[in-house]
């Protein structure tokens, strides 16, 4: 005996489904080509937002891990406020009182300005940052040659300088600085290390265009001062950020003698703060797009009803057929249903590809970065079969309700 | 009570009008009508007169507008058009002019229907239906598509979609309308093996005196009324 084709209902109802559709395989793309789009366009732009909130994270990440910044603060004599940093407020004493904190991992005084460095003949103007030896843990940030100085070179207030990628590479081009002798303000410093290469910062500055001399010798020996520029804390960890900044707060107040009833003389700001300002309106843009996006998904699915509706005339003998031999109305309805959803969910496939496609041709041709994630592939992929539910639901109410006598005339 | 005596089928007084604008048209007037099981009883009529509408009624495709209809002792002229569903496919298998088959689905697909529509599925169903088409001795196309058989067969293949359920009553409309004296012949034999073999009870409607002939007993209708009844 020959193997006979056997299936089970569901299957033979998809099966039944399928083949109806491959009848007029135009016509059922054509269909499913604004399900196609819309799905596509949803991932495809939630794809573009993903990777622009990734990249965004990614440079203030490069910042540092869980950083805090604590800055000096602003003067208001006579109701003029003048802006962050100008009074001398934060000494060395602060860094080193901070840094035995419970919820503080490390920290460092961090005093920065413009120098011309000369080496032999060359000069470059560049960021000369003042720091402490915890520079590369706080700010994630290691060397990739040579070594950082050492808390006892920061003690001594040594002539020692790491250099920057960038400033090592207009100095020095390609030869190794280390071991040279820099001049920064005149005086002589002696490359220990290299730091290795680390990018644009989230505001677009080249982060690698500096050197870093210790904290001690900057104050002394190139600015003259008392008092540092800011204080830049690591804390224990990401959920130890919001402990840590009240515990700053509340030792400085203390250490700067501030009485209740007036302000901080300083501030301490959060670096998760303002990834998380710089994500939502991310996401907001995403959702914006992605929104535009769905409505193409409806416009598709006003095509799906349309073409059920022509689909459900055109078949009128079938369904004729069928009630003749027994089926009620619920089951020509569940079979035009089926019929619908099956579309509009192999419309949501295509398009899931259709987006991928869109997503990997943005990342190859433009400076967007996409990502892809589950998330959007699955809420459209559902999204499309409830568009194909609910507008297959009329053209199969519409074929259920025919008279059989009728819908058997029917040529 | 014993089934013996009740009838398959009793139409008493059945009534249908149907409306089209204002004009009121009267199809059929006050039909009585018995069939008792087993029975091959073919009903004969002109065009327009009303054999049609009997039929659809007889076949539970429609309601009649007065009267009541018994089908093994039941009253099914006032039940729901899912409860007549259930009727015509347990009950009552139809063979139409036109063959009525579904074109997409294979041979074996269109037989299985009625036992898909009546909740058996699977393997069962393919052998039920294989039973059937051996009986119509077209086993040996049962993945072919209706399509690529000739019309005896597709009618073949419609009255092993009649039978698959084990129907009492097969309902056939001008089975021999489209088929040539040959091939009608071979039809007509089928039904008549089935009446003998099966103990179905058939209802053919035709307007062919000679096919009319293979049937035990001629009802004819004209106008909307029966007008003679005779047992050969």
């Amino acid at each position: 005996m020959k193997q006979k084709r056997v299936k089970f209902a569901f299957f033979l109802d998809l099966e039944s489904a399928y083949k109806t559709l491959l009848r007029n395989k135009i016509r059922s793309f054509l269909t499913i080509l604004g399900i196609i789009i819309g799905v596509g366009s949803v991932i495809a732009t939630v794809s573009i937002g993903q990777g622009a909130s990734e990249a965004i994270q990614n440079s203030i990440n490069s910042m540092g891990s869980n950083l805090l910044i604590v800055l000096p603060g602003s003067s208001s004599l006579g109701g003029i406020h003048s802006g962050f940093g100008v009074l001398p407020t934060l000494t060395l004493n602060d860094v080193y009182a901070i840094r035995k904190l419970p919820a503080v991992k490390t920290d460092s005084g961090m005093l920065g300005m413009p120098q011309q460095v000369i080496w032999r003949g060359n000069n470059w103007s560049t960021l000369v940052n003042g720091a402490n030896s915890s520079f590369t843990v706080i700010r994630d940030w290691p060397v990739a040659k040579g070594t950082f100085f050492s808390p006892e070179q920061v003690k001594s207030a040594a002539n020692v300088a790491v250099i920057g990628n960038t400033a090592a590479t207009e100095l020095f081009g390609l030869i190794d600085p280390i071991g040279h002798i820099i001049l920064i303000h005149n005086v002589p410093f002696t490359v220990i290390g290299l730091l290795s290469v680390k990018g644009f910062n989230a505001f677009g500055q080249d982060q690698d265009d500096t050197v870093v001399i210790p904290i001690t010798t900057m104050m002394q020996k190139i600015a003259g001062t008392t008092w540092v520029h800011a204080i830049a804390v690591s804390s224990k960890s990401n959920k130890d950020t919001l402990r840590a900044q009240s515990e700053i707060t509340a030792l400085l107040r203390q250490r700067h003698r501030i009485p209740l009833h007036k302000p901080d003389d300083f501030f301490v700001r959060n670096l998760a703060e303002l990834a998380e300002t710089a994500n939502s309106s991310a996401n907001t843009f995403t959702i914006l797009l992605a929104s535009i996006a769905a409505v193409s998904l409806l416009v598709g699915g006003i095509g799906i009803m349309n073409i059920m509706l022509v689909s459900v005339t055109e078949r009128t003998k079938e369904i004729g057929i069928r009630m003749a031999i027994g089926a009620k109305k619920s089951d020509i309805l569940k079979q035009f249903l089926i019929e619908s959803s099956v579309l509009s969910l192999f419309g949501g496939i295509l398009g899931i590809g259709f987006g991928f496609g869109i997503s990997s041709a943005i990342t190859a041709f433009s400076p967007l970065k996409t990502i892809v994630t589950t998330e959007p592939i699955i809420i459209s992929l559902a999204f499309s079969l409830c568009v194909g539910i609910f507008f297959g639901f009329y053209p199969a109410f519409k074929a259920s309700r025919m008279n059989p006598v009728e819908a058997l005339r029917y040529e | 009570m014993d089934n013996l005596n009740i009838p398959l089928i009793r139409l008493e007084n059945i009534g249908m009008v149907y409306k089209i604008g204002d004009i009121s048209y009267e199809v059929l007037k006050g039909i009585n009508l018995v069939i008792e099981n087993g029975e091959f009883v073919s009903i004969m009529g002109a065009s327009g007169s009303g054999k049609s509408t009997l039929m659809n009624i007889l076949g539970c495709l429609d309601k009649p507008t007065s009267g009541s209809y018994f089908l093994e002792g039941k009253d099914v002229s006032g039940l729901t058009s899912d409860e007549l569903a259930e009727i015509r496919n347990k009950k009552i298998g139809f063979v139409f002019q036109g063959f009525n088959l579904i074109q997409r689905l294979s041979i074996i697909e269109n037989v299985m229907l009625p036992l898909y529509y009546s909740g058996i599925h699977s393997k069962d169903a393919a052998e039920i239906a294989m039973e059937a088409l051996r009986l119509v001795s077209l086993s040996e196309k049962e993945n072919k598509f209706p399509n690529q058989i000739s019309g005896g067969e597709q009618q073949r293949v419609a009255i092993a979609r009649a039978i698959v359920n084990d129907a009492p009553i097969i309902m056939a409309d001008e089975p021999t309308g489209n088929l040539d004296s040959v091939r009608g012949a071979d039809v007509m034999n089928f039904f008549e093996k089935i009446n003998a073999e099966r103990g179905a009870t058939i209802i053919l409607v035709t307007h062919d005196r000679h096919i009319a002939d293979y049937g035990k007993r001629l009802i004819t209708v004209k106008d909307g009324v029966i007008i003679s009844s005779d047992k050969k």
